[in-house]
């Protein structure tokens, strides 16, 4: 593959905490950063050195993970604001509880107040055409106050239009379920439960869906990292003695 | 729904069919509740195949996890590397030059039609017709030979990279191409001689799993099942992809809804594939492979959703970035996954044995169903 000669990325988790994108003020991410780029020896700004060998000894693998010392563009998300007849009259009707109507690359989406987000999408659907639930995802940012973005992504078939509604949440809390709007959230909202721990208020039947009952962490959580699963019940049920 | 107490019941029976079960097309549990031959109730367990792909991707730079993505939908392994490709070509603002998207779209096709082909050989053996399969498995295996003289690969083929190709089409090329048109459209012809009007055939189809348009909307069903309750919706068409607004096609639809229309409908895009490839064939632009894209994949800070029309429906990649050379979240919105869940639906009120026909015009790869 003559794209990608980087050697990194194999053993090592995740252990410098990247900056969190999708905020719209500068956060203290910024602050943290200068300190980041200190353990590194050189600059992974060249890509250009061809043979692995040199490159893979100079690089360690923390180094891979931590920030490069090249001054990054942007660590904030560079949105543009989104405005059109649906965002005035989204906003005239929920006032205050969408705080941030975004674009970036041409995909539009908004932020809501978490216990709003279910009159919102209500309203997207029986108000504004958007009565197919593309999907429900979630995205864990452990350095953040609210540190979990839960993602609704619609689509409107009369419009053809694509939107994502966007809530950012507290570790425990528990967010309404959207399955009385849409039936298709059941298993949707089961996966992000599976995989992050969040559990949806309302749902006819939280439980995991994808990993097995017994299972005890939320793998796609940042600290638990790839080698880190539920060793025990690898042990137990698999007999696997490393549990890996 | 929970099973919980049914066993007290005495006039209901739950059955389990699967995990090893030749119809479940994989690893798929269903419990079926049931009142006789009648079915009250299904409950899906699924998991089996479960590889934490979105947890491997955070661990890979955005290269080394292409190859990946070729093993959740095994099936048509060239559209999750497409949808993959595009999507990280969205967050670095890249476009595919035109050859690269010409070549993408003659691929996908032709996977299209292997990924049907499959189903429809499947199916066909799951509703008690042997033939079918032995002669879908022969025309596959002219659109694998062509994945193999490109790229090495016949199922997980990982075709694709970010920014465009990395081969260069093979001499012969668009002749292997144009051949497997002109035969193959004559064998859709055989195959529904052998199914389209067989007595038996229709018998144990209509009226069998019927998932309306509403419902299709409202359990995000999509692809072949969502055109065949009638709604008129590809998103080649509704939010064309990597050329394919240039092309003429149509987009097949029926009424019903039910598993004979599934049927017809994915027959049909067979037909219109080919049409598509005929085209694509014909006019594939002089050019590089690969557009100026960075050695080192670094997207900016963002995120992007990019979907596309894979042959079960609506396959979406929505990542985030975080300005390094690895993903920060991979989520992938797989056709099959949502498409399974509408199967209580479909199948309460059926027998035992249209749970076999729903499964099988469901059309699900249980490696992307569990990812």
């Amino acid at each position: 593959m003559p794209d990608d000669p980087k050697p990194e990325g194999a053993p090592e988790p995740e252990s410098a905490p990247p900056s969190e994108p999708a905020t719209p003020e500068p956060k203290p991410a910024e602050a943290a950063k200068p300190a980041a780029p200190a353990p590194e020896a050189k600059p992974p700004a060249a890509p250009a050195p061809p043979k692995p060998a040199a490159a893979a000894a100079a690089k360690p693998a923390p180094a891979a993970a931590a920030k490069p010392p090249v001054p990054k563009a942007p660590a904030v998300m560079a949105v543009t604001p989104w405005e059109s007849d649906l965002t005035k009259a989204l906003a005239e009707e929920f006032g205050a509880a969408i705080s941030e109507f975004s674009s970036y690359v041409g995909q539009s989406f908004l932020v809501v107040k978490a216990d709003s987000a279910i009159p919102v999408i209500e309203s997207l659907k029986f108000n504004h055409g958007f009565d197919y639930l593309v999907d429900v995802t979630a995205v864990h940012y452990p350095e953040r106050p609210e540190p979990l973005d839960v993602i609704y992504i619609l689509y409107s078939f009369s419009r053809n239009e694509r939107i994502r509604v966007k809530i950012r949440i507290k570790d425990g809390d528990r967010p309404r379920t959207v399955t009385k709007v849409h039936t298709t959230a059941d298993w949707l909202e089961r996966e992000v439960y599976d995989m992050f721990g969040i559990e949806f208020e309302g749902h006819p039947n939280m439980k995991r869906i994808l990993l097995p009952d017994e299972w005890s962490t939320f793998p796609l959580r940042k600290e638990n990292s790839i080698l880190n699963m539920d060793q025990r019940w690898v042990q137990e049920n698999l007999g696997i003695e490393s549990g890996q | 729904m929970t099973m919980a107490g049914t066993f007290l019941d005495s006039t209901e029976l739950v059955l389990n069919m699967g995990p090893q079960h030749p119809s479940t097309h994989g690893v798929l549990r269903v419990i079926l509740k049931l009142d006789g031959e009648r079915v009250l109730g299904t409950e899906c367990v699924i998991g089996y195949l479960h590889r934490g792909v979105e947890k491997i991707a955070e661990n890979r730079t955005y290269a080394m996890f292409a190859p990946y993505v070729d093993r959740m939908d095994y099936v048509a392994a060239v559209s999750n590397g497409l949808g993959y490709c595009l999507a990280v070509e969205k967050l670095l603002n890249a476009e595919a030059t035109p050859r690269a998207q010409a070549v993408r779209v003659i691929l996908t096709e032709l996977n299209r039609i292997g990924s049907h082909l499959l189903w429809l050989g499947t199916h066909a053996l799951d509703i008690g017709a042997i033939t079918p399969l032995f002669y879908c498995m022969r025309e596959r295996e002219y659109t694998l030979n062509i994945f193999e003289k490109y790229c090495g690969a016949r199922l997980t083929t990982h075709a694709f990279r970010i920014g465009g190709l990395q081969y260069e089409t093979y001499d012969g090329f668009e002749k292997d191409v144009l051949e497997f048109c002109d035969m193959f459209l004559p064998k859709v012809d055989e195959y529904e001689e052998l199914l389209t009007g067989n007595r038996i055939w229709i018998e144990r189809l209509t009226n069998v799993g019927i998932l309306n348009a509403a419902d299709c909307k409202d359990y995000g069903v999509t692809g072949p099942m969502l055109r065949a309750a009638g709604v008129k919706w590809d998103i080649r068409k509704a939010l064309p992809y990597s050329g394919y607004e240039k092309y003429d096609f149509e987009i097949p639809t029926r009424e019903n809804g039910d598993t004979y229309d599934r049927y017809i409908v994915r027959m049909q895009e067979m037909r219109q594939s080919v049409r598509i490839l005929r085209q694509a064939v014909a006019d594939i632009p002089a050019g590089p492979i690969m557009a100026k894209v960075p050695k080192v994949i670094k997207p900016p800070v963002g995120e992007a959703y990019v979907s596309i029309e894979a042959p079960k429906g609506e396959l979406g990649y929505y990542i985030v970035s975080d300005g390094s050379t690895q993903p920060w979240r991979v989520r992938v919105r797989p056709p099959s996954f949502v498409n399974l869940q509408a199967l209580d639906k479909m199948a309460r009120g059926a027998l035992v044995a249209d749970v076999v026909a729903i499964i099988g015009t469901t059309d699900i790869v249980l490696g992307e169903v569990d990812r």
